[in-house]
């Protein structure tokens, strides 16, 4: 390995001159963000295509090909039969899958950063597993489940059998995210105030929480977009309940009505200025951290 | 007191460790259990060892779809990874300032609607639609060339739906690789990648396009021909030494990491192949999904899904044996 190595760097300068040469240095100059430019187009064309086909005013039902601009579905648009109730259920899925999961695996993400215990390992497999598997199996495994029990509060599928599903796909994202900003903590923060006289209760609230909470509310943001989008692990444990992405599906077999894109739209806005804000806010927040320390 | 200590840590994780265990572990034995079932929704089920014969009667019909999801997804895997590596590679030693605002862009698509995202693709890709639209009308494509309902339009679906999954792993394995061992190599005479890289660029280009023919019954001749040169001219011209010894081989976790990101949910998806396929390209996540929700057919589906499970444990197991699991983990967020 060295032999080969050395024979191969040492006897022949190679100078970088020639074609080949200015090749790369276009290519360090132009081509590569050229490329990465329309890498970014082709990620973001659909999105500009929901945007477009939402001000569509399509003849029929099929909102696929251009016909004429219009405001009219964006001025109503909850306004075809089902879409309101879909869309209140999908909020408040998101929100209640999202604010147990962060519980849950907040505590967890504690546990595996801050304890060293028997039975870490497994732990971690565990949660590890769940994003590794497809989500047709986990949707599917959780039907088995669901419909092997036969009776209530899990048979038959309902709000509540969709609720247990997304808390468990987003608990991992959860325990990741935060395990994430944990694991970087300036522990000697915390030691500080225990030496100040702060119990282990008072330090939590008092410095640990505060410094994780950037972390906590990524956490929740992430959960919340899993879940408000999730189609395949409800499709598998809603039964007749019919979340957005339900609602999208059916309506696909007919014709998807240009209010789907208008609220498709919405919830894209939505999101990129919530995720804008958080870190013009986290920004700001470490602007304010190392505030003390530059003065010092 | 120490005694209360050491259970402070199982208290914190009992909540999400038993919801953990009773709905995701359980029902995956539940599933193994249901495989050797026999009896219907009505009837009631009853579990026989003899009922391994649904292994075999499930697996025979649906051999096709198990080759086409293993075919569409090995195929997307490897599109994914070329489109996504000189993306990558851009942001994380070029991107600069820019960076933050290019790995938000890469992430865009995930705050819309999957299923709106993918029938995006089917207006896009629709036969007379933005993209073939013009180019059938100047002339450049036969009228009767078509993409969407082909397995091109499922492997274009699935390639498009997780390029991010494959961009960010590459992502953080680059943005680790310290410069100084690039410059150590360009000290150490390392040049422009030459006549290896021309034979190599040749090959893999070639290599790869007359496989995609094969696979999908293209005429193989002109388009290897094509990748051959184009892949001969990348490697001769656009590849450095310094690269191919240094930063590939450094980047390589966030490569295999990307590429299970990618492959397994690919393995089980099945949106793609119903929006943008047709009946002859339908996947073995159409097969498992209408087996349980339309046919009612619980033993044979469990079947079914615990052969995708198990074949899909196997390759994380050996991954996770290999490279750990904290590449897989990192990128997510």
């Amino acid at each position: 390995m060295g032999a080969t190595t050395l024979e191969r760097a040492g006897p022949q300068p190679r100078p970088d001159v020639g074609v080949a040469a200015r090749a790369r240095r276009f290519v360090d100059r132009y081509l590569l963000f050229a490329y990465t430019g329309l890498a970014i187009i082709y990620l973001l064309l659909p999105i500009a295509v929901i945007l477009l086909f939402s001000f569509n005013n399509p003849s029929g039902r099929r909102n696929f090909v251009w016909t004429e601009f219009s405001i009219d579905a964006w001025l109503n648009p909850l306004g075809i039969p089902g879409l309101a109730s879909a869309v209140t259920l999908s909020l408040i899925i998101a929100l209640v899958s999202t604010l147990v999961a962060t519980a849950l695996g907040t505590l967890m993400a504690i546990a595996l950063v801050r304890y060293e215990f028997r039975g870490s390992r497994l732990t971690n497999a565990l949660i590890f597993l769940p994003m590794a598997t497809p989500e047709i199996v986990m949707g599917a495994s959780l039907l088995t489940l669901f419909v092997s029990f036969g009776g209530p509060p899990f048979f038959p599928l309902s709000l509540f059998t969709i609720l247990i599903a997304h808390i468990l796909f987003n608990i991992s994202y959860v325990v990741v995210t935060v395990r994430a900003r944990l694991a970087g903590f300036p522990r000697h923060l915390e030691e500080a105030a225990m030496d100040l006289g702060a119990n282990e209760w008072a330090t939590f609230w008092k410095v640990t929480f505060p410094l994780i909470l950037p972390g906590i509310i990524a956490a929740a943001l992430l959960a919340f977009s899993l879940s408000i989008d999730d189609f395949v692990i409800t499709n598998f444990t809603s039964g007749r309940t019919q979340t957005f992405p339900m609602f999208i599906y059916a309506q696909a077999r007919v014709g998807v009505p240009v209010q789907v894109y208008v609220i498709g739209s919405i919830i894209f806005l939505v999101a990129v200025i919530s995720v804008g804000l958080t870190t013009l806010a986290g920004r700001r927040q470490a602007a304010k951290d190392f505030e003390p320390i530059r003065k010092m | 007191m120490q005694r209360r200590r050491a259970l402070i840590p199982y208290l914190l994780l009992a909540p999400g460790l038993l919801w953990l265990l009773f709905f995701f572990a359980w029902p995956l034995v539940q599933v193994f259990v249901a495989s050797f079932w026999s009896g219907s929704v009505e009837r009631g089920y009853s579990f026989s060892l003899s009922n391994w014969v649904n292994y075999p009667t499930a697996i025979e019909p649906v051999l096709p779809h198990v080759g086409r999801s293993l075919l569409y997804s090995a195929t997307a895997t490897v599109l994914t990874l070329l489109i996504a590596y000189p993306l990558a590679y851009t942001i994380a030693m070029r991107g600069g300032r820019a960076k933050n605002l290019l790995l938000f862009l890469i992430v865009a698509p995930f705050f819309t609607s999957f299923l709106l995202r993918t029938l995006s693709w089917k207006i896009l890709l629709g036969d007379s639609g933005v993209i073939f639209g013009p180019l059938k009308d100047a002339g450049l494509l036969p009228p009767e060339f078509r993409v969407l309902a082909t397995p091109m339009a499922v492997v274009a679906g699935i390639t498009y739906n997780f390029l991010p999954f494959m961009t960010l792993p590459i992502y953080v394995a680059l943005e680790k690789v310290d410069f100084r061992l690039v410059e150590a190599a360009r000290d150490l005479y390392a040049g422009p990648w030459r006549r290896q890289g021309t034979v190599v660029g040749a090959i893999v280009g070639g290599g790869l396009v007359a496989g995609l023919a094969l696979a999908f019954g293209w005429s193989p001749a002109i388009p290897t021909i094509l990748a051959a040169l184009v892949g001969a001219i990348i490697g001769r011209f656009l590849i450095s030494e310094a690269f191919v010894r240094v930063t590939f081989p450094l980047s390589l976790p966030g490569v295999f990491a990307g590429s299970l990101l990618t492959f397994i949910p690919a393995m089980g998806d099945y949106v793609n192949a119903e929006f943008l396929g047709n009946p002859d390209s339908r996947m073995l996540g159409n097969v498992i999904q209408n087996r349980f929700l339309t046919q009612n057919d619980f033993p044979e589906a469990s079947a079914l899904s615990f052969i995708l499970m198990g074949g899909i444990l196997v390759i994380v197991m050996i991954y996770t044996r290999v490279l750990g699991t904290d590449q897989l983990t990192q990128s997510r967020v």
